[in-house]
């Protein structure tokens, strides 16, 4: 397949999963602050600070806005912001450009199901939504991504297109599950010595709502201890917004692209991926709390970094080859 | 709805011959109209546009910062052409086309039509689409417009007249394939009792035309659609035909010329492409032989196109046909080639480098259409009858600095079609530009884009100036049980084997047929 549909297929598949974490984040700081919180302001800014644009968002907002009770200018910020990259509206945007670039690759169920969720989310009818039931709006666009994701999964060929799109999917979704952990872990439980002492459960509740993990990490675990949240959100092999579980996912991508056999690599894609999940098969949640699990956190993203530049430079800038490949 | 009040005018009507008189096929399409509840008509409409929009059959607006997309207007009453009607339509393109193309490959050849005296060397030198570069270029089987979008258009008295031939990058035939997948949406029940032709078949038929072009040993040849990219305003079409097809939709920085082949680049290397469905200009192809400032094409391409390495689609030299004045010669082009008289006339025209003709035209400017000899989409061109004394010397003075550069024409009483404004029907001005392919044999599609005038009174159907579209019916043959020719080649299709061409058609055949024959099978 053509490079760069290749490369629009990945950040097609990125995007949609940005948007969708966006709402889970913003939907379960909005439940989060009717749950009679004693700081409720408190709630958003971190929702900011996860995607890492703090500093764009009191430059155009201002710092009252950030604790205004409700959150609504957060709110806009995070849905509805088309200056802003990272939003909802600019994530699902983006993600639309590149399905657009790539229409031959996608079923066409596929493609009008994105293309009305864009209309949808540009409409004025979207904006009145999320004041008047914000709950149902942010519900809405997590099953928007969900009907994609299954729309495809039911229609497209398993062949390099798919793979690129799990790719894609897969790491957009480790770099978000290990985002808003390091957000809520720093708020939640600053210091290593809190560790096994009683904390709010509604707030750990919350953290596994947002991804939709409540129910499997309770009958995995049980009790809500937050080591054990750790434990869950990143080492898991079996819970699909894992850390673990995407890397996992994402390499037998990359190895079903190339054909090589698990163990070895024959590009720096398949190195650094496979390197960066044993560095997480290969320890536990007592390892990554007693080395600092912001540390931790921030070598990880730092490894997510390096496998999508391999990816790059393997896939998508084929002009760096060292030597052309041809094929007749 | 009431459609009894329409009123057709003074104007050649495609659906009403009177006041309350549907022509013939058009009865059971105003039948069924009259019949549905009041709004139900306007709501059918409203439905339309939104299948448009969800489907993403849309223009980007230039200049809008917001990425603002509009639909093509379109209007859900169909235009319906008689079989008879559509028979000459067909035999006249195939005529015209074939003629056209002999054409082309003469002038970048021996120029025996200039030889003989038929068309001056100068005006085929001095037209913006020749390409001299192209002299003693031989593309795949001799064929140099490979798809072709006539415009014609039916004056006052129901004479048809081609306006444009339009054989570089004509585009709108994705618009006709959506246009009938949301008609089927809109009017089953008409539909299914109307059976207009089918038109869906057309990527079929233009992937088989292009792979006829790469003919290769080993496996069928890759072909790609050039495409300038996402911002241009036809990519939905380019990107909707590369879908359809099953092909790669390229941009020029996805192509490299290579040991003299011309590859694109891929996530397993370099992959040989072998033919190339251009949709951009001549000009932007290819920055070492034409622009040097194109960004669009691929540096080398025509190196590998001389080689003989890749077909283009259509091959770069054809605008020369474009040229509004070399338009003026196409029915001694036709009888010159041909040995025939022309099917489908011209609009008579007037060339202003004829000292003649224009004294004749700077005299009439008031009752005459004006029009540049190079321009396209509904630019660079002056309706007298329509304009201001003011004009009218700024372009007497225009015509006169560069004759070369003007044709004019008489102002035809174009047709007018209904279409639903509000609660009412209202007739309005429309064209047509049905697509013909060329490549085994000549192929035309059965109907077209129907573009209509949505300004009251305007004689402008371009979309870039306040124009939409129609779905264009064109009805089932009629069977001949006497003397039945099946309507298939014309004659005089000699270079490109004639019996080809009919067995095409022969094959084509069970589409246009009613339903019985696959009823009486299924019966037993």
């Amino acid at each position: 397949m053509l490079s760069r549909v290749a490369d629009s297929i990945y950040w097609m598949a990125r995007y949609i999963e940005r948007a969708e974490n966006v709402a889970r984040y913003v939907d379960v700081a909005l439940q989060s602050s009717l749950d009679g919180q004693k700081n409720p302001g408190s709630q958003w800014m971190p929702l900011v600070a996860a995607a890492g644009d703090r500093g764009m968002f009191l430059e155009k907002y201002g710092e009252a806005m950030a604790s205004r009770e409700g959150g609504d200018a957060v709110m806009r910020f995070l849905a509805f912001d088309q200056e802003y990259p990272n939003s909802i509206v600019s994530c699902v945007t983006k993600a639309r450009e590149n399905a657009r670039q790539v229409r031959g690759s996608l079923a066409l169920e596929a493609w009008e199901h994105l293309n009305k969720f864009y209309h949808f989310l540009i409409s004025a009818e979207a904006r009145r939504r999320a004041v008047e039931s914000p709950h149902d709006f942010f519900s809405e666009i997590r099953t928007a991504s969900y009907l994609f994701e299954g729309i495809v999964e039911s229609t497209m060929s398993r062949g390099e297109e798919w793979n690129f799109m799990k790719l894609g999917r897969a790491l957009e979704r480790a770099d978000q599950t290990s985002r808003i952990l390091d957000v809520k872990y720093f708020i939640l439980l600053p210091t290593p010595s809190d560790v096994g002492s009683v904390v709010d459960d509604l707030l750990w509740a919350a953290l596994l709502h947002s991804v939709s993990g409540y129910e499997m990490f309770r009958r995995r675990h049980g009790r809500i201890l937050p080591e054990k949240v750790v434990d869950f959100l990143v080492l898991d092999r079996e819970f699909p917004r894992a850390v673990l579980f995407c890397l996992e996912r994402a390499e037998e991508c990359l190895l079903n692209l190339s054909g090589t056999p698990m163990g070895s690599f024959r590009n720096n894609a398949e190195k650094q991926v496979s390197r960066l999940r044993a560095n997480l098969a290969y320890t536990n949640v007592e390892e990554v709390i007693s080395q600092g699990l912001h540390e931790f956190l921030d070598n990880l993203q730092n490894g997510l970094n390096q496998v999508g530049e391999g990816i790059f430079e393997t896939f998508f800038a084929l002009e760096t080859q060292s030597q052309f490949q041809f094929q007749q | 709805m009431k459609l009894d009040r329409y009123n057709p005018g003074d104007f050649y009507d495609e659906v009403f011959e009177a006041v309350g008189k549907p022509r013939p096929p058009a009865g059971v399409l105003v039948r069924t109209l009259e019949s549905m509840p009041e709004g139900e008509l306007n709501r059918r409409q409203l439905a339309a546009e939104k299948a448009f929009l969800d489907l993403g059959i849309t223009f980007n607006v230039y200049n809008s910062q917001s990425g603002l997309e509009r639909i093509f207007p379109f209007d859900i009453l169909p235009r319906i052409i008689e079989a008879s009607e559509w028979d000459f339509i067909e035999r006249g393109l195939r005529q015209r086309i074939h003629a056209l193309n002999l054409f082309l490959d003469d002038i970048y050849h021996d120029q025996r039509i200039v030889r003989d005296g038929i068309v001056p060397l100068e005006l085929i030198r001095s037209a913006k689409g020749y390409r001299k570069e192209c002299h003693g270029l031989n593309p795949p089987w001799g064929v140099w417009c490979h798809i072709t979008g006539t415009d014609l258009v039916k004056d006052g008295d129901g004479r048809l007249y081609v306006l444009e031939d339009n054989i570089r990058c004509p585009s709108g035939v994705s618009y006709v394939i959506g246009n009938r997948q949301v008609m089927k949406r809109t009017f089953p029940q008409i539909f299914g009792a109307m059976n207009p032709r089918p038109v869906e078949d057309y990527p079929s038929r233009l992937l088989d035309m292009l792979q006829f072009m790469g003919q290769r040993s080993g496996g069928p040849p890759c072909v790609a659609i050039l495409t300038p990219g996402v911002y241009n305003s036809a990519y939905f079409e380019h990107s909707f035909l590369a879908q359809q097809m099953g092909v790669d939709l390229v941009t020029g920085s996805d192509l490299a010329v290579r040991d003299g082949y011309l590859y694109m680049r891929t996530t397993r290397g370099f992959k040989k492409v072998d033919v190339l469905y251009r949709r951009i200009d001549d000009d932007f192809l290819d920055p070492r032989t034409f622009r040097e400032d194109s960004l669009l094409g691929v540096p080398g391409l025509m190196d590998v196109y001389r080689a003989g390495r890749v077909a283009i689609c259509n091959a770069p030299g054809t605008g020369v046909a474009d040229d509004k004045v070399i338009y003026a010669y196409v029915p001694k082009i036709v009888e010159y080639y041909l040995g025939e008289e022309i099917l489908l006339p011209n609009v008579e025209t007037y060339m202003c480098w004829v000292p003649g003709e224009r004294a004749y035209v700077l005299e009439h400017m008031a009752e005459l259409v004006i029009k540049t000899a190079n321009d396209s989409g509904g630019y660079g061109v002056l309706i007298g009858p329509h304009s201001t004394k003011a004009v009218l010397n700024e372009w007497a003075e225009r015509i006169k600095d560069n004759p070369r550069n003007f044709i004019a024409q008489r102002t035809l009483s174009l047709s007018r079609s209904p279409v639903i404004v509000g609660d009412e029907c209202e007739g309005r001005h429309v064209d047509l530009r049905p697509f013909v392919l060329y490549g085994r044999d000549i192929y035309v599609m059965p109907g077209g884009l129907t573009r209509v005038a949505l300004k009251k009174g305007s004689l402008v159907v371009n979309s870039s100036q306040g124009g939409g579209s129609k779905d264009t019916w064109v009805m089932p043959a009629v069977p001949e049980p006497l003397n039945g020719h099946a309507g298939g080649s014309p004659g005089g299709l000699s270079r490109i084997g004639q019996a080809d061409g009919q067995a095409h058609a022969a094959a084509a055949e069970p589409l246009v047929q009613p339903e019985t024959p696959a009823l009486a099978k299924a019966a037993p």
